[in-house]
């Protein structure tokens, strides 16, 4: 049954966000010589993309789309991305950093943080060195964590893609400062303003498509650290006591799958799903392994290069 | 929540209208525990969140037993090592009735930047202030910077007041009396003072059970209620072009932001620098093409012309332009640590538009205490001036009190990149307020340098069938093959409309020539190089037309041709037909000829080709200085 027009229109509050993200995404694309959009194939990615179509039409976004793969990611995602930049008729440039890739790094072994740091991290700035691109666009929002709600939308990056969070750039009105010496990289943040029931509530307004992890479904999942990982591979060993078990969960941030807590939950459509979201309790980064590995984590990353 | 419920909540947010405000006052003033106790309170804490936040508040708060709020929002290391605010944080929380971006700024004064970036997109302003402090500079401070950057509406929370019943009301009502002295000369729209303990929640949300002789509002009753007027769609249509959209040779549109104003498929434009003018012909959007837009919207626009537009261009209604100068007043908040250095070339962003800039003049700063204004040099980090600005180039904008979007820019250091101060269009210097720029009169001269020459006429007599237009014809040519601009009067294009109710009497010809003589002297004060080639034959007519114009702007080309030849030569039969009698008044057979006494030029055509006596001619007008 079709939902009433009015669920499946923008309300006057989204349409505001969604001004404001393509206000943000042409001034990129005027302001700077080789900017790429970070393509993390997410629901907050898929928001994003949409919007850089709506920015530029009926002209295609004028940049690439970069994914930094860990190749550690859900099987699923990967197809998607494939379908959606298919769909789309997009560039996409897949980076692997293979020195982390030969050295062995992988998520169970290595730890989370020293998997995020070479995969992520590191295979960002190679790719983002490789290329020569000057700007980047990071689907990351303010409400996600309190260092994010501290960061500029133009966030100045060094030559080595450090940022430096007590010397910001004042950001006054709508004026982004574009400024740039060789080397030198803006990380740009369209989606600052907008909050996790905002993405849904867009997705759902805009019939955005997302990856079907999001949605319910049995799923071989195994409880380990009071999260439920999902076995999306061999690659990933049970520890003595462990056993895969079939479980209704979806995901509500996508990640790097071992780094991803499932949650258990029945909802399998997108109403079903926002509706859900006003019953949560938790945040959804409480899912991610990584942020909670040592006190003021995401800053310390942000500093080192992390998006 | 159901699938029902949920529609009617998709549905009430189509009702819910935004309030932008920021925290700002001194420090330890509360600003963190008022918005971490607003976040809590309208639960958009996660209890993941929670949790994390009770393990540090145990671990590095100040407040006790209880959460320390700050904890929340000082999500930098930084901040939570020493325990202050460094930078802006926002957070976002909505009620029933309305969504909140709320900017959490520091009190430090080494950061008022950082409180001015947040002020920046608000439209109130709660300044907090601790009640056993009063009222202090930075209090002052950040009244006056929420003024400037346009904050209508302010809300005065008279925070820690953790005093016994009577005490408490006369403490409030002398900080109220205090600050309404100050922020009167501020032009605030509504001040509201609340007395207030963040801590522990009182009028926060919750109406305050200790503080029963007050009869306002909680702060969240006045935040979801006050009425913050937006009259950006009422003004004119304003929208800087952000980027030009030419996905194939069919398709060209310009893409912006409406600034303010609404536009329809339809409405003439105007491009504010270069004064070209089209029409609206669509109003695209990837949902598909709008009859109309208004302020806020993300459009792009084609137009029925070509018209050149480039990034930075304002497109504009045709009968409410903005301002276009190359000069203009302004406030300015310096921010860095460099100090302003008048005459230095910056360069300022307005709107979509970037072009270098100096300040020619600083005309006083201001103290943040008395608003007194101070005679200064230089401006240091965190003081307000206010300035002439001079750029290299003109371009758009409204003053900011008009229009934040129009009169709103940023400066930026050439050499370091970094954004080093904001500012506000107070008004453009175009008139004779400046000395530097004397509104230049678009005179005769004017016109005439802009085409690099000097107005002259050449009036051109001799007999009929001497050669005068042929004459004229090619010194025109050569003038133009030199890029200079010429025009010709002769009997072909003035007899045919201007005289054409003239005939051949003596009062006819004067009257004929009195005419040509007239629009001759307007084609000179238009700058232009005019050829006049008429036979011209009375002295006095010809003295006339001399007289009409300046000194030296009249140069009499007497083309010397004995009647001998012209009547040998007869291109037109017209002196067989006069001898014969068929035509009256004919100059050299039965009209005079008053041959030139002291013509500029003589050109004896005898023994010399037309293109030779051409060549003549021009080498005169060079010789003059007419031509370089």
């Amino acid at each position: 049954m079709a939902a009433p027009a009015q669920t499946r229109s923008r309300s006057p509050h989204l349409k505001r966000l969604e001004a404001e993200s393509i206000f943000i995404m042409r001034e990129v694309a005027a302001e700077f010589a080789n900017p790429v959009m970070l393509y993390s194939i997410g629901k907050d990615s898929s928001v994003m993309l949409h919007l850089a179509m709506k920015a530029f039409y009926p002209a295609k976004p004028p940049f690439p789309l970069l994914h930094v793969d860990t190749t550690w990611k859900f099987r699923e995602m990967i197809t998607f991305r494939e379908e959606n930049v298919k769909r789309l008729g997009l560039k996409l440039i897949v980076h692997i950093n293979e020195d982390g890739v030969r050295a062995g790094i992988n998520p169970f072994d290595s730890g989370s943080s020293v998997h995020t740091q070479v995969m992520k991290t590191e295979g960002l700035k190679q790719a983002l060195d490789k290329y020569g691109f000057d700007a980047a666009f990071g689907g990351a929002r303010r409400d996600e964590e309190k260092s994010r709600a501290k960061e500029r939308i133009f966030s100045f990056r060094t030559a080595a893609h450090g940022w430096d969070p007590k010397n910001q750039r004042p950001e006054l009105w709508n004026l982004f400062n574009a400024r740039i010496k060789k080397g030198e990289s803006i990380r740009v943040f369209p989606l600052s303003n907008w909050t996790e029931l905002d993405i849904w509530e867009y997705i759902l307004a805009e019939g955005i498509p997302i990856v079907p992890l999001y949605f319910a479904a049995k799923r071989p999942v195994v409880e380990r650290d009071g999260a439920l990982i999902m076995r999306d591979d061999e690659r990933m060993k049970l520890l003595p006591g462990e056993k895969v078990e079939e479980r209704l969960v979806r995901f509500r941030t996508l990640g790097c799958y071992p780094l991803t807590g499932a949650i258990e939950s029945p909802a399998t459509t997108l109403e079903e799903i926002v509706a859900e979201m006003f019953t949560a309790r938790t945040s959804e980064r409480q899912g991610r392994v990584i942020d909670h590995d040592e006190n003021a984590s995401m800053e310390k990353k942000k500093r080192e290069g992390y998006f | 929540m159901r699938p029902d419920e949920l529609r009617t909540y998709l549905a009430k947010q189509h009702g819910k209208s935004l309030l932008r405000f920021l925290t700002c006052g001194s420090v330890d003033d509360g600003k963190s525990t008022l918005i971490g106790r607003l976040l809590h309170d309208t639960k958009v804490i996660f209890e993941d969140q929670l949790k994390t936040l009770e393990k540090d508040s145990r671990k590095h708060g100040t407040t006790g037993e209880n959460i320390d709020f700050a904890l929340l929002l000082d999500g930098l290391e930084a901040e939570r090592q020493q325990g202050i605010t460094i930078d802006v944080a926002y957070r976002f929380f909505a009620t029933e009735k309305r969504k909140f971006i709320v900017a959490d700024t520091p009190g430090h004064e080494q950061y008022t930047r950082n409180m001015a970036t947040g002020a920046s997109n608000s439209d109130l302003a709660i300044i907090l202030l601790d009640a056993r402090k009063g009222v202090l500079t930075q209090t002052r401070r950040h009244a006056y910077i929420c003024a400037l950057l346009g904050i209508r509406h302010v809300v005065l929370a008279v925070n820690k007041l953790d005093l016994g019943d009577a005490e408490a009301k006369d403490v409030f009502e002398a900080w109220d009396e205090q600050f309404r002295a100050f922020a009167s000369k501020l032009g605030f729209a509504s001040i509201v003072s609340i007395p207030m303990s963040a801590l522990r929640g009182d009028n926060v949300i919750a109406q305050s059970q200790v503080f029963d002789w007050y009869r306002g509002p909680t702060l969240l009753a006045h935040l979801e209620t006050v009425d913050i007027e937006s009259d950006r769609r009422a003004r004119s249509f304003r929208m800087p072009v952000q980027w030009v959209n030419r996905p194939n040779l069919d398709f060209r549109g310009f893409a912006g932001t409406i600034a303010s104003g609404l536009v329809r498929a339809g409405d003439p434009v105007v491009v504010a620098s270069s004064g070209r003018t089209s029409v609206v012909s669509r109003i695209v959007t990837m949902d598909g093409d709008l009859a109309e837009a208004g302020a806020g919207d993300a459009v792009t626009l084609t137009l029925k012309d070509e018209v050149d537009i480039s990034r930075g261009d304002v497109l504009a209604p045709p009968n409410a332009r903005p301002e276009v100068a190359d000069q203009f007043a302004a406030h300015l908040l310096w921010m860095a640590e460099e100090e302003l250095l008048p005459g230095r070339q910056y360069l300022i962003k307005i709107g979509t538009k970037t072009v270098p800039a100096s300040v020619t003049e600083l005309k006083h700063k201001v103290d943040v205490n008395s608003l007194e204004h101070l005679a200064a040099k230089t401006l240091q980090l965190n003081e307000v001036g206010f300035c002439n600005f001079s750029t290299t180039a003109p371009f758009a904008f409204d003053p900011y009190g008009e229009s934040r979007e129009g009169g709103g820019f940023i400066v930026i250091d050439r050499f370091t990149n970094g954004t080093v101060g904001a500012g506000m269009i107070e008004f453009g210097l175009r008139r004779a307020t400046n000395v530097h720029l004397q509104a230049i009169d678009v005179n005769k001269s004017a016109r005439a340098s802009m085409k690099g020459q000097k107005p002259v006429i050449l009036w051109f007599t001799g007999l009929s069938g001497s050669g005068k237009s042929t004459i004229a014809n090619i010194v025109e040519r050569k003038l133009h093959d030199l890029r200079h601009h010429t025009y010709i009067l002769d009997g072909d294009n003035v007899r045919h409309g201007l005289n054409r109710d003239l005939g051949f009497t003596d009062a006819n010809r004067v009257e004929n020539i009195r005419r040509v003589a007239e629009a001759a002297k307007l084609f000179v004060d238009a700058g232009m190089i005019v050829l006049v080639s008429f036979i011209s034959p009375f002295r006095s007519e010809r003295r006339t037309a001399r007289e009409l114009v300046e000194a030296g702007e009249f140069l009499e080309v007497f083309i010397d041709t004995p009647i001998e030849v012209c009547m040998t030569r007869d291109p037109k039969g017209l002196y067989k037909r006069a001898k014969a009698g068929e035509i009256k008044n004919f100059t050299g057979i039965d009209s005079p000829y008053e041959v030139p006494e002291k013509p500029e030029i003589h050109v004896r055509t005898v023994d010399i080709t037309p293109e030779d006596a051409a060549d003549q001619i021009v080498a005169r007008l060079r010789s003059a200085g007419v031509i370089p």
